[in-house]
């Protein structure tokens, strides 16, 4: 019998919660930034960009051409010498206010960021903006202590830069290749991704607010072609790139026999290793981070999760049970966790990996979950008895898809860890320091993250092994491929 | 037999419950959750000075919490001291809210074990239908696991009919995995319901404890089928925190927990203030704390 009164559960759900969005005054039409200006593109070509959640355009985009990257550049080149004359201590000064902009524009940032590329506004709102702003904070910080950053050696710019940076974290990127190149008295031309090009416009506005000198940042959208030209230009002294490995190997095959800087942050598919003594239910919640923050489009995502058999069992199944709790769906919803796929192209490849994986006989496991009719979705997913050799084991998802793989000891788990061509980040749970230090050390990766997964800091180095690319952005190592050091 | 703990990472569960700390409670369903939480409260009293006076006073308002407010549930019990449970019984006759007393030596539990039993017994006897006992941390922080144990077994036992909810007093176990493992003994024990804190120690049900002690239940579920209760008290006091603690269990045990018979919130000040952010939520104004009775 029940001592306690018995009542009927009150039905309990959370209420939608959308961030409000009247406020956001998105031009109708967004043109080139070049030379501290707006200007139309030569060839007077538009795109729409559009709402991955809804397929609704949010602004027509103005597409630069051959003939743009080459003013933009002459603008670059013609701001740079100002640029690199003033007082170091100016510079940052500059730097530091574009940080304060970015702060003071957060929500703004935030919304356009989630309208753009699909991405819960809990994580635009958490992670993207204050990261972006700390970012130019911390390199803002850099700009009259390079020498000192740099073995106490003279230093100069390498001069005008050109930065590609990819959609699934549209601002930060940018943050991540401006801040550092600026700081240290170059000038950049930098174009964003295709899908998700307005938190770029936006923060060209905020250069412009800044009062930063005309030409030292330029944006030029664009498709694919915009970036071959800009990597093609004579006129550039460095690229840094973040995307796909088969487009930086095109760059570095473009760039060869130039004497050109290049640092290329490409693709992974990072290991996410639990030994059978770690903290389980946190490994769990580290899994979910690893794989399903920002729709899995991460290209340090903990795509291959490599389980201890003994524990194998356990860790699927709270997986599982947990992945259930996710909330998909409306981006701005400020409950909601995983939100919408970037573009129909990208929706494309994840639908084509998972059949590969279902025809190649792993076991597949989806999310039921209710989705909206429009835009474009995929409910996060989990796939088990994937062998090392299927296609989800080896290629780049870039997806909220997980595979599961087990090993039995830790030689073993460190051997599969790094049977990769990628080498761009890894996690280790184990509740023993010495062994989360052993495995860290003998895994060919990048970053490597204890007991947690996809933390990032400004002051921390990010970076590739093997086909991840290379060069460091972040932290003092994010300098150097910015400068020249003299002896 | 040497104790084996479960590891729990401080740093994720601090991480995570923060998460859940985040999810945006409006409008109807911020609503729901003040009175779905009410319902949940054991209205609690626990000092020196409670009177029969304060007992009976404290009774009208579990009973009723909100007057003109007819759709407001009443809370879930009435917790005092075992010298006030005949006041406690004689005001709640017939209205549902249940009698909870502590018991064993609360808050200490440094009496022996006869009077412990003795103590819970004359609790039932004396109209309690709900008992919170405390587990020997003596016994817990010195390893004896089989004491904690077979104390619970036993003060359970004492219980007869009554419901057991057990105190392992988080905040002086050292560690979240030791809150873990003693939740776990608890639950081994027979409680029907585990419980944070005394509320006279520390921070008490911290959205971290709370998350840690929710884990083990769900995984003892799991494990056994037994389905046991969860109770977060001390330091809940506003309507903020409450939801929150609501979230984690929606969002760690599923909507199954969501009732008063699986999860509880032990408080003295919390209620009013869910009361005040209910007529707030209704009206759109917010009154002033003196416009609610502390009785």
């Amino acid at each position: 019998m029940t001592a306690t009164p018995t009542r009927a559960a009150l039905a309990w759900e959370y209420s939608p919660a959308p961030e409000a969005t009247d406020h956001i005054r998105l031009r109708d039409r967004y043109e080139l930034f070049v030379g501290g200006a707006w200007r139309p593109p030569e060839s007077g070509a538009y795109e729409p960009t559009v709402n991955p959640a809804t397929e609704e355009p949010l602004a027509e985009i103005a597409q630069a051409g051959d003939a743009d990257v080459a003013a933009a550049v002459e603008a670059a080149r013609a701001a740079l010498r100002p640029w690199q004359r003033l007082p170091a201590l100016e510079r940052g000064k500059y730097v530091f206010r574009i940080a304060r902009l970015i702060q003071e524009r957060a929500r703004e940032l935030a919304i356009v960021e989630s309208l753009d590329g699909g991405k819960p506004i809990r994580e635009s709102r958490d992670v993207d903006i204050p990261l972006a702003a700390a970012h130019f904070f911390y390199y803002a910080g850099w700009a009259d202590k390079l020498a000192y950053g740099l073995g106490g050696r003279a230093v100069e710019p390498m001069g005008v830069v050109g930065q590609i940076v990819p959609w699934n974290f549209p601002l930060l990127m940018a943050a991540w290749k401006l801040a550092p190149a600026i700081a240290t008295g170059n000038t950049a031309v930098l174009k964003p991704a295709e899908t998700t090009p307005l938190t770029a416009l936006l923060l060209a506005e905020i250069c412009q607010e800044a009062e930063l000198p005309d030409g030292v940042v330029n944006i030029l959208p664009g498709d694919g072609a915009t970036g071959a030209a800009l990597v093609r230009h004579p006129g550039i002294d460095k690229i840094a790139f973040t995307g796909s490995t088969e487009v930086g190997k095109d760059i570095q095959a473009a760039t060869a026999g130039r004497d050109i800087g290049l640092t290329l942050e490409l693709g992974g598919k990072s290991a996410n290793i639990v030994f059978d003594d770690a903290a389980i239910d946190q490994a769990v919640e580290g899994i979910v981070n690893g794989i399903f923050f920002n729709q899995g489009h991460v290209c340090c995502a903990g795509s291959r999760l490599l389980l201890q058999e003994s524990v194998a069992e356990e860790v699927v199944e709270k997986l599982w049970r947990r992945m259930g709790l996710l909330r998909v769906g409306d981006p701005l919803d400020k409950n909601t966790d995983v939100g919408a796929i970037n573009s129909a192209a990208q929706l494309q490849r994840i639908e084509a990996l998972v059949d590969a994986g279902e025809r190649e006989g792993a076991t597949r496991r989806t999310v039921q979950c209710a989705l909206p009719e429009r835009g474009y979705w995929f409910p996060p997913t989990l796939f088990t008895d994937v062998a090392p050799a299927h296609r989800i084991a080896v290629e780049e998802i870039f997806g909220p898809v997980v595979s599961v793989l087990t090993f039995r000891t830790q030689a073993e788990a460190i051997e599969k860890a790094n049977a990769s061509a990628y080498g761009l980040a890894a996690g280790v749970w184990t509740d023993k320091g010495s062994r989360a230090l052993a495995v860290a050390r003998a895994l060919k990766a990048g970053v490597v993250w204890q007991n947690t997964y996809n933390q990032f800091d400004p002051t921390s180095p990010f970076g590739g092994y093997k086909e991840s690319g290379f060069g460091r952005e972040g932290g003092m190592a994010g300098l150097r491929p910015y400068v020249k050091v003299k002896r | 037999m040497r104790r084996r703990l479960t590891p729990v990472d401080r740093v994720g569960v601090d991480e995570r419950a923060a998460v859940l700390g985040k999810r945006s409670i409006k409008a109807a369903s911020q609503q729901e959750a003040i009175r779905l939480a009410i319902s949940m409260v054991d209205l609690t009293t626990l000092e020196g000075q409670d009177t029969p006076g304060k007992v009976a006073q404290l009774a009208a308002k579990a009973v009723c919490p909100a007057p003109t407010h007819p759709e407001v549930p009443s809370c879930a019990a009435l917790c005092v001291y075992p010298a006030r449970i005949p006041d406690a019984a004689r005001a709640l006759a017939g209205s549902g809210v249940a009698v909870a007393s502590v018991s064993t030596g609360f808050p200490a539990g440094l009496t022996s074990l006869e009077l412990k039993l003795e103590e819970t017994r004359q609790a039932v006897a004396d109209g309690a239908t709900e008992i919170d006992m405390v587990i020997p941390r003596d016994a817990y922080l010195s390893g004896d696991d089989q004491r904690v144990v077979s104390e619970v077994e036993k003060v359970k036992e004492a219980c007869g009919p009554a419901h057991l909810k057990v105190i392992v007093e988080v905040d002086e176990l050292g560690g979240y995995d030791h809150i873990r493992h003693a939740t776990m003994l608890s639950m081994e024990g027979g409680a029907d319901f585990v419980k944070t804190s005394t509320g006279k120690v520390g921070k008490g049900a911290t959205p971290a404890a709370t998350l840690v002690m929710l884990e083990a239940v769900r995984d003892y579920a799991h494990r056994t089928g037994r389905e046991i209760g969860m109770k977060a008290a001390g330091g809940v006091r506003t309507s903020k925190q409450a939801i929150h603690q609501l979230v984690l269990v929606k969002e760690t045990l599923g909507d199954a927990w969501l009732t008063p018979d699986r999860f509880r919130i032990g408080a003295s000040s919390l209620l009013n203030d869910l009361l005040m952010q209910y007529e707030h939520g209704d009206s759109g104004r917010y009154q002033r704390p003196e416009d609610f009775s502390k009785e």
